[in-house]
């Protein structure tokens, strides 16, 4: 397959921080390929400098072999947008936003068929400010999707969002897909990586530090599993520390959560906590997820 | 120009639904003219050659309604469209920036325009306010003096970074210029000083151009505040194109 975008050691600094430092990969026509990273990652800076939004310091970008920023105008005809930190005005109808933005277009999907698509009919006499979060996140979309673009480019879209409308979200995202467009989104929730993306390059401080399918990313981690649960009483973390395969061990308020490999780790736990008759109730054992992957590389959480 | 009748229809709604700009452009010039009016009247007199007070105070708060433009209007809602993402959001279209920034002078100028012509019918209706110029020459001296405080207004829109500070910059240059000027009080009335710290205040040379062709003076006595609006027109509009910022 193809690649539709190819980005070739990408480097960007304000002043002495280096927010990106160095990001090369690929992405394949149809794919859905995921920056997943914490807060401050840098998936924003990458994904404007992809977009042509912000200049760069150095390196390679081009999309449907277009330089975003010397073809700006071709490119942008060719592509769709939601950006983390954008508005529209308060005082626009729903309507009248989707008619402006179509006349920016040389070509634009017909209004009424989105606004039915995406369940904003109703919506379409309201001023943008009325709007709910997700029925602004859904706006952004039909702009994104407006000029019916080859690339379509998230960033952040579900932040935000409630589960159930984070859900819808999902739905259409993988609708979109199945319609051969290529996606390119960021976000910070594994969970969403993992459902959505064909591949995923996870980073942190500006690198990327895998790139993989989420399934290979995962599989990579030689049985790493997560176990929880929750204590009555103090306890020293301490004893447990003592058993093997022990990755990192948390306590959050009562819940004890351990990470960990080991075909017999779930039982030496258990054992040692009736040895030292400690009450525990919720014993939890779940299969590590991209979460875990990012706390195997980077010996930190996600979110901290 | 992609875009540009759809962006001006936008612009004008969005005026007509928020109060404060209709309020400034269309409706407070009226309403200073209608309480001065009911107080001094429009009776002839020496004091302003054989005109009344309205015949004077109009063309000069022709002067007030470009200069809230240019002070106002223009760096408020531009500098807090920047600040919401607004414009980032625009950029991200194939839309090309001069249609954009056209699309705001065309609009800027004609809401000016509409200010201008309810402020002088006031006149007309209750005052029955004199014109002894000529009106093609007073439209294209009003184009002259709108330009100017145009591209100041977008001048001030790219230095200033949010629509809080575009509001404070703009009220404490709007109501000094306003004073020093002659825009609010006619300038017969003004002292030495104030008229001479009005040379360097730019309404100034608004006003004078805009009264001289309301009485029907010739170009050529006003080269000098012709020349001061060109010369503004060109130094801050090449400013603000080298320095315009999208975010
Ligand atoms: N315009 C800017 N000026 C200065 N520093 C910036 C700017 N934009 C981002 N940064 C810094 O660069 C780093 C990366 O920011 P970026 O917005 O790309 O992160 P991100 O991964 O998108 O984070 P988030 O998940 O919070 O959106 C951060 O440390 C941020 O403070
Ligand atoms: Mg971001």
């Amino acid at each position: 397959m193809p690649n539709v975008i190819e980005v070739n050691n990408l480097q960007k600094s304000y002043g002495k921080l280096k927010a990106v430092d160095g990001i090369s990969f690929d992405v394949k026509r149809g794919e859905i390929f995921g920056i997943v990273g914490p807060n401050g990652a840098g998936k924003t800076t990458t994904i404007e400098c992809i977009e042509g939004l912000r200049n760069f310091d150095k390196g390679e970008i081009s999309v449907l072999n277009l330089n975003p920023i010397k073809d700006c105008i071709n490119f942008r005809n060719r592509v769709g947008m939601q950006l983390q930190e954008s508005s529209l005005p308060a005082r626009l109808k729903v309507w009248e936003i989707i008619d402006l933005y179509a006349s920016f277009y040389d070509k634009s999907l017909n209004q009424k068929d989105l606004l039915k698509k995406f369940g904003l009919v109703e919506k379409k006499n309201d001023y943008f400010s009325k709007l709910s979060g997700g029925q602004k996140q859904r706006l952004f979309i039909i702009l994104a999707l407006l000029n019916d673009p080859d690339v379509i480019f998230l960033d952040e879209i579900t932040t935000g969002l409630d589960p159930q409308a984070r859900r819808a979200m999902w739905k259409m995202m993988i609708e979109i897909k199945n319609s051969g467009k290529t996606i390119l989104l960021t976000t910070h929730f594994m969970e969403e990586a993992e459902y959505l993306c064909d591949r995923v390059a996870i980073i942190d401080n500006g690198h990327i530090i895998a790139l993989a399918t989420p399934e290979n990313l995962v599989k990579n981690l030689n049985g790493c599993v997560q176990i929880s649960f929750l204590i009555k009483e103090d306890f020293e973390i301490k004893i447990l520390e003592s058993l093997n395969g022990i990755i990192n061990i948390k306590i959050i308020d009562n819940k004890v959560v351990i990470h960990g490999n080991g075909k017999n780790i779930l039982l030496d736990v258990v054992n040692l906590l009736s040895e030292s008759k400690i009450d525990f109730t919720n014993l939890n054992m779940k299969q590590p997820n991209l979460e875990d992957v990012f706390l195997e590389l980077t010996g930190h959480e996600m979110r901290d | 120009m992609k875009g540009l009748s759809k962006l001006i229809i936008t612009e004008f709604k969005r005026f007509t639904r928020e109060f404060e700009g209709l309020f400034f452009t269309l409706v407070f010039p009226v309403i200073l003219l209608l309480i001065f009016g009911s107080i001094y009247g429009n009776k002839p007199s020496d004091y302003f050659n054989g005109f009344g007070f309205i015949d004077v105070s109009v063309p000069a708060y022709l002067g007030m309604i470009i200069a809230i433009g240019g002070l106002m209007s223009i760096p408020i809602s531009v500098a807090s469209d920047r600040e919401k993402g607004i414009l980032h959001r625009l950029r991200a279209t194939p839309l090309r920036p001069q249609t954009i920034m056209l699309a705001w002078i065309i609009f800027y100028f004609l809401i000016t325009l509409a200010g201008s012509l309810i402020l002088v019918a006031t006149g007309k209706i209750f005052y029955g306010l004199r014109f002894q110029g000529n009106v093609f020459n007073i439209f294209l001296g009003f184009t002259l003096c709108t330009t100017s405080f145009l591209t100041l207004g977008f001048m001030l829109a790219s230095i200033v970074r949010s629509g809080r500070t575009a509001n404070v910059i703009g009220m404490s240059l709007f109501f000094p210029m306003l004073f020093f000027s002659g825009a609010m009080i006619p300038s017969q009335s003004l002292s030495t000083v104030i008229k001479n710290i009005g040379k360097f205040i730019p309404l100034t040379y608004v006003v004078n151009l805009m009264q001289g062709l309301w009485f029907g003076n010739a170009w050529s006595a006003h080269r000098f505040d012709i020349t001061v609006l060109i010369a503004m027109s060109i130094v801050m509009g090449s400013i603000a194109v080298k320095i315009f910022k999208w975010e």
